[in-house]
């Protein structure tokens, strides 16, 4: 048995978590509200691997098919969406 | 300033940043001939990007749709060399829109790690490791209704072969409830408590299921080289349990289920696995769709951070517009439930509005203008 760093698979993009500063100068950037962000669940195999918590908002840098390179973001929630 | 700073520095996407560094470095070009191509590509970009307010759904639904008559209706084929049978054409297509938990025909790929990924002999080691081995497959399985027994004559070669060791079929097999056990030389003789007709038949059909090697779910194995390196392609899916083997690549292996890369690597590879699948599927087709579509949905797909199906029960269900759902799918039931409920429909869709015969809020239909009258 050995431990799964899911971060490390080649189908996995780098995850980070962002700082309050980073998330205020995303939300002013776009004028969106935090809430507009896509989602992805606290119990994400990815979330656990950088120990994310509820409200954190995590970079995602995407290798692009079309651009070599995409940010993405997902708010971090605890309960499927409604 | 230097020529990599200042394409670095401009709003482009990384693959046209490096392009331009790459046409760019080698020529001597002077400032005002670099800054003339730098502004006209930054200007064929732009020109090239979607429109604000497009209806980029709509195009990818037409993109896919259209190809999607031109796909096969019924078809099964085999991966590769021909072993592993594998959904192909529409079903499956509509299998990755629709979500669904459990594919058809689940499959692995799994790649072995560096120092075993040469070496055929643990790669076969592995795949014996990985396949389910059932009783059946070892062993002929004999019900005698005479004495009330049933004889379990093992097959010793195939037994060498998997590596499989008889006292761990013994123990598997003492799990089973109302069963005496005995072992006489390399057979197995089983002895219910009850001595009915149907206890008996059905003891030899639990028995033959038994699992005494390897994963319950995976059915077969194939091991094939691929370039330099030997690759395992199963039947059947069962990451989770894969995933903590030794020697296999962890930074590789994968599977065709969409649910399951969700739950073991999460959405974002849930999010690859979508795009990757569909574009698989498509090319096998012989058709080609820009990417781009199949990334919308993807997108989409993933967006509340768990996989939900393109159709009623996931996004187009989930839209705000009573009108919109009603023209997607079981209409009656969509305006029973929003008249219950009292729903109102803002009419700011496309579909809402084509209903009610208004223009659409797109295009040049977006532009509402204004009239001020009485000031100069």
């Amino acid at each position: 048995m050995k431990n799964l760093n899911v971060l490390k698979h080649e189908m996995v993009p780098e995850h980070t978590i962002m700082s309050d500063e980073e998330v205020h100068e995303l939300l002013a950037r776009y004028g969106i509200e935090l809430k507009q962000l896509p989602k992805v669940l606290v119990t994400d195999p990815a979330c656990k691997e950088i120990s994310a918590r509820k409200d954190n908002v995590i970079k995602i840098k995407r290798r692009s098919l079309t651009a070599d390179e995409a940010i993405s973001y997902r708010l971090v929630i605890d309960t499927k969406m409604g | 300033m230097d020529l990599q700073e200042t394409i670095k520095a401009l709003k482009l996407p990384l693959n046209v940043k490096n392009d331009l560094f790459a046409e760019l470095s080698p020529l001597q070009l002077s400032d005002d001939e670099i800054d003339e191509i730098l502004e006209t590509t930054k200007k064929v970009y732009e020109r090239s990007r979607v429109e604000p307010c497009e209806a980029v759904g709509t195009i990818a639904a037409q993109s896919i749709g259209e190809p999607g008559t031109q796909m096969t209706m019924r078809t099964f084929h085999y991966a590769g060399v021909a072993d592993i049978n594998v959904t192909l054409g529409l079903p499956r297509l509509i299998e990755i829109v629709d979500a669904r938990k459990v594919p058809d025909t689940p499959m692995m790929t799994i790649y072995l790690d560096v120092e075993s990924a040469t070496d055929r002999d643990k790669a076969l080691q592995l795949a014996w490791e990985i396949e389910g081995t059932h009783v059946s497959d070892i062993a002929d399985i004999l019900a005698d209704t005479d004495e009330m027994q049933i004889y379990l004559e093992f097959d010793d070669r195939a037994l060498q072969q998997r590596k499989v060791d008889l006292d761990a079929v013994v123990t598997k097999l003492e799990t089973l409830q109302d069963v005496d056990v005995r072992v006489d030389g390399s057979n197995i003789v089983l002895i219910p408590s009850v001595k009915r007709y149907r206890a008996l038949l059905q003891i030899v059909e639990k028995a033959k299921a038994m699992v005494v090697k390897g994963i319950d779910d995976i059915k077969r194995v194939v091991v094939r080289k691929e370039r330099e390196e030997y690759v395992l392609y199963t039947e059947g899916s069962s990451l989770k349990k894969v995933m903590v083997l030794e020697h296999i690549d962890a930074t590789r292996t994968k599977t065709n289920n969409i649910n399951e890369m969700a739950e073991v690597f999460g959405i974002e590879a849930a999010r690859n696995s979508i795009i990757e699948e569909a574009m698989d599927t498509l090319r096998e087709q012989g058709l080609t769709v820009d990417v781009r579509h199949i990334m919308l949905v993807a997108d989409m797909m993933t967006l509340d951070g768990e996989v939900k199906q393109i159709g009623r029960h996931g996004i187009a269900g989930e839209k705000t517009s009573v009108l919109s759902r009603a023209a997607f799918e079981v209409t009656v039931n969509h305006l029973l439930d929003a008249a219950i409920r009292g729903e109102t429909d803002e009419l700011v869709g496309v579909t809402e509005n084509v209903i009610v015969g208004q223009p659409i809020l797109l295009g040049t239909g977006d532009v509402r203008l204004i009239a001020r009258t009485g000031r100069e």
